[in-house]
């Protein structure tokens, strides 16, 4: 994300309404290219009506949705040749083969049948599906559709892609591949991803920023990290140390360790707010102490306080 | 009109391989056999017993029924509508719950390529399906028979199959717009059902009793008989079924005049004889552009459905 890349994606002041519900509430948001954007949020937040708005598929009810500079509502089919989207819940023919439904994609994009056959291979070998290619999509799992759609999404070769919930319902296995075809996308080809999902954990892997969506609002915004200093007050790690005996030399021994801000000893645990992981320096010190380090850990991941902070009041 | 031809072309695909057609062409192919077979049987019949070159024997083969099976022509009356509602009543609701609408109209096409290659293709499909029929019944009484058809009789067969292809596809576009006005591509089935058997079946029953209770006859006055008797027509021809039988008995028959009811003071000073091609047409325009029309309302209101609809599931 040098200065010199471009915004890939815009909005200004993005609104929906339908009828007294506001799905999305003024929304400004600002993706670079090459980035890895997860719009996060729990069900209903507006995620897809963003989506879609983007798309041009929707029409917003104000404010300005534009994708490489061009105005989704003015201009569609511009922005759809340029964006790949994958909708939660991907649907294919299921009478049709895998290489079918991919081949009527390409026509769809006007792409020349050669071109297009040679390209689909190479994609269905890459999201590993080469073998069932002539199978029918009907009898595919959800985590083989899953694939197929992020091969649907590259027939076209986008600039960005969206991808609504793409790990809702599938198993571990499946999450991790779509999670690696995804990171593979980002780098390879430089394709900006923006991604929707409320699985904080799934996600959190892969994303260079987030976007946490509330109601229609993005209530904040940033690399992860930096979401979990607002929240948990300048402070991203908390290490749970618990050691005997610990005097008050112990204690002032820790308060003055580099990246530790605060000691605090809660039923026998201490409770270290620190700045950055200093675990290593922190085992260090105690057992250079000559105190006993019998149980060490950092508490509750930063993503678990986020989610906790705005999905549960949400 | 980019996108407008790849899905004409994944439609008609479609079409061609799916069961449900197969069964439906089948299913009127085999009527059509059985309908032209026992019409050319009594042709033969009759012909031993007196001269009827003069007489559009080729035309009967499709609308003379045996008794006990009824023509060609009937057969299409009434399994036309079927094989249009088939083709229509889960085109865009069957989109919907496969969840491939939104995935197709993401990529750079514009949102009525999907409605008009449907409509297209299904209008195509029709065509070839009842073209082919005709034309192979056609040979087949041509084998039976052994009498060549005149030009104009070529000429009131496809015309005749222009008509059927125009009252088949206003049942798919019927069905199509139930399948843009129901989510669930059950209801949508079930709602071109009973129009097609209200419209086929009832009309008839409806426009008797209609006309009864409205336009009463009486006995005294012999204006009140002919009232009641407009009145029927005109309540029938709300039906296009109605519309279809019109215009199909009047094009394949050259020996109709008029519809409804004659004086007997028009039919004093009248020369017997067939009528040509374009004034038979003339007598059933209204009918003919009538069904054309109910198909182009049908296609219009789906077509502005569909652009208004909301495209997530």
């Amino acid at each position: 994300m040098d200065e010199r890349s471009q915004i890939a994606i815009e909005t200004v002041d993005l609104t929906k309404r339908y009828g007294d519900l506001t799905a999305v509430d003024r929304l400004n948001l600002r993706v670079m290219e090459g980035e890895i954007f997860g719009l996060l949020g729990p069900n209903g937040a507006g995620k897809t009506t963003t989506i879609l708005m983007l798309l041009g598929l929707t029409e917003p009810t104000a404010g300005k949705a534009r994708v490489f500079g061009h105005d989704s509502t003015r201009e569609p089919l511009k922005v759809k040749q340029m964006v790949g989207y994958l909708p939660d819940n991907v649907g294919f023919y299921e009478d049709m083969t895998a290489r079918e439904n991919l081949l009527y994609t390409a026509d769809l994009n006007g792409i020349p049948g050669k071109e297009a056959n040679r390209h689909i291979d190479e994609l269905l070998l890459r999201v590993g599906l080469a073998d069932v290619a002539d199978r029918e999509v009907g009898k595919f799992s959800k985590g083989m559709k899953q694939r197929l759609g992020i091969a649907d999404v590259l027939v076209k070769r986008p600039r960005i892609v969206f991808l609504d919930e793409p790990t809702l319902g599938i198993d571990p296995d499946g999450v991790k591949q779509m999670l690696e075809l995804i990171t593979q996308m980002s780098r390879a080809d430089r394709i900006t991803v923006l991604l929707s999902s409320h699985l904080l954990h799934q996600v959190q892997q892969i994303c260079h920023r987030v976007g946490i969506f509330v109601k229609g609002k993005m209530v904040a915004e940033g690399p992860i990290e930096k979401l979990g200093a607002q929240i948990m007050g300048g402070d991203p790690v908390v290490v749970e140390v618990e050691a005997s005996p610990v005097d008050d030399a112990l204690l002032d021994a820790l308060r003055k360790l580099k990246g530790v801000t605060g000691v605090d000893r809660v039923n026998g645990t201490l409770v270290l707010r620190c700045s950055k992981d200093v675990r290593p320096d922190i085992a260090r010190r105690i057992v250079g102490s000559g105190a006993a380090l019998s149980h060490m850990r950092i508490r509750g991941h930063v993503l678990e306080e986020i989610y906790l902070r705005y999905f549960r009041e949400g | 009109m980019p996108g407008l031809f790849a899905v004409f072309r994944k439609e008609m695909a479609d079409n061609f391989s799916s069961r449900r057609f197969l069964i439906l062409f089948a299913l009127i192919l085999l009527a059509g056999l059985s309908a032209t077979y026992t019409a050319a049987q009594s042709i033969r019949d009759a012909m031993s017993s007196a001269d009827l070159s003069d007489s559009f024997v080729f035309l009967k083969l499709f609308t003379v029924s045996s008794g006990t099976l009824p023509s060609f022509v009937a057969f299409v009356g009434f399994l036309g509508p079927l094989v249009g509602l088939a083709m229509g009543f889960d085109a865009i609701n069957g989109e919907y719950a496969r969840g491939t609408l939104s995935r197709v109209l993401s990529n750079p096409i514009f949102r009525d390529s999907v409605i008009n290659g449907k409509f297209l293709a299904g209008i195509t499909t029709i065509t070839v399906m009842l073209l082919s029929i005709g034309l192979l019944l056609g040979g087949l009484g041509l084998r039976l028979i052994g009498i060549p058809p005149t030009g104009d009789e070529i000429a009131r067969l496809l015309v005749y199959l222009l008509v059927a292809v125009v009252y088949v596809s206003f049942w798919m576009s019927l069905a199509i717009l139930f399948s843009i006005l129901f989510r669930q591509a059950a209801t949508s089935a079930l709602a071109g059902m009973a129009f097609w058997i209200f419209f086929t079946f009832f009309i008839t029953m409806i426009a008797a009793t209609a006309a009864q209770t409205l336009v009463p006859v009486d006995p005294q006055e012999p204006q009140t008989q002919l009232d009641n008797a407009y009145f029927q027509m005109g309540v029938a021809r709300i039906s296009p079924a109605t519309l279809y039988q019109e215009t199909t008995a009047t094009v394949l028959d050259p020996s109709v005049r008029t519809l409804g009811p004659v004086m007997l003071s028009e039919v004093i000073g009248m020369v017997p004889g067939a009528l040509p091609l374009d004034q038979s047409l003339l007598v059933v325009w209204p009918q003919f552009i009538g069904l054309i029309t109910l198909t182009a309302i049908c296609f219009a209101a789906s077509y502005v459905k569909f652009m208004r609809q909301e495209i997530r599931a």
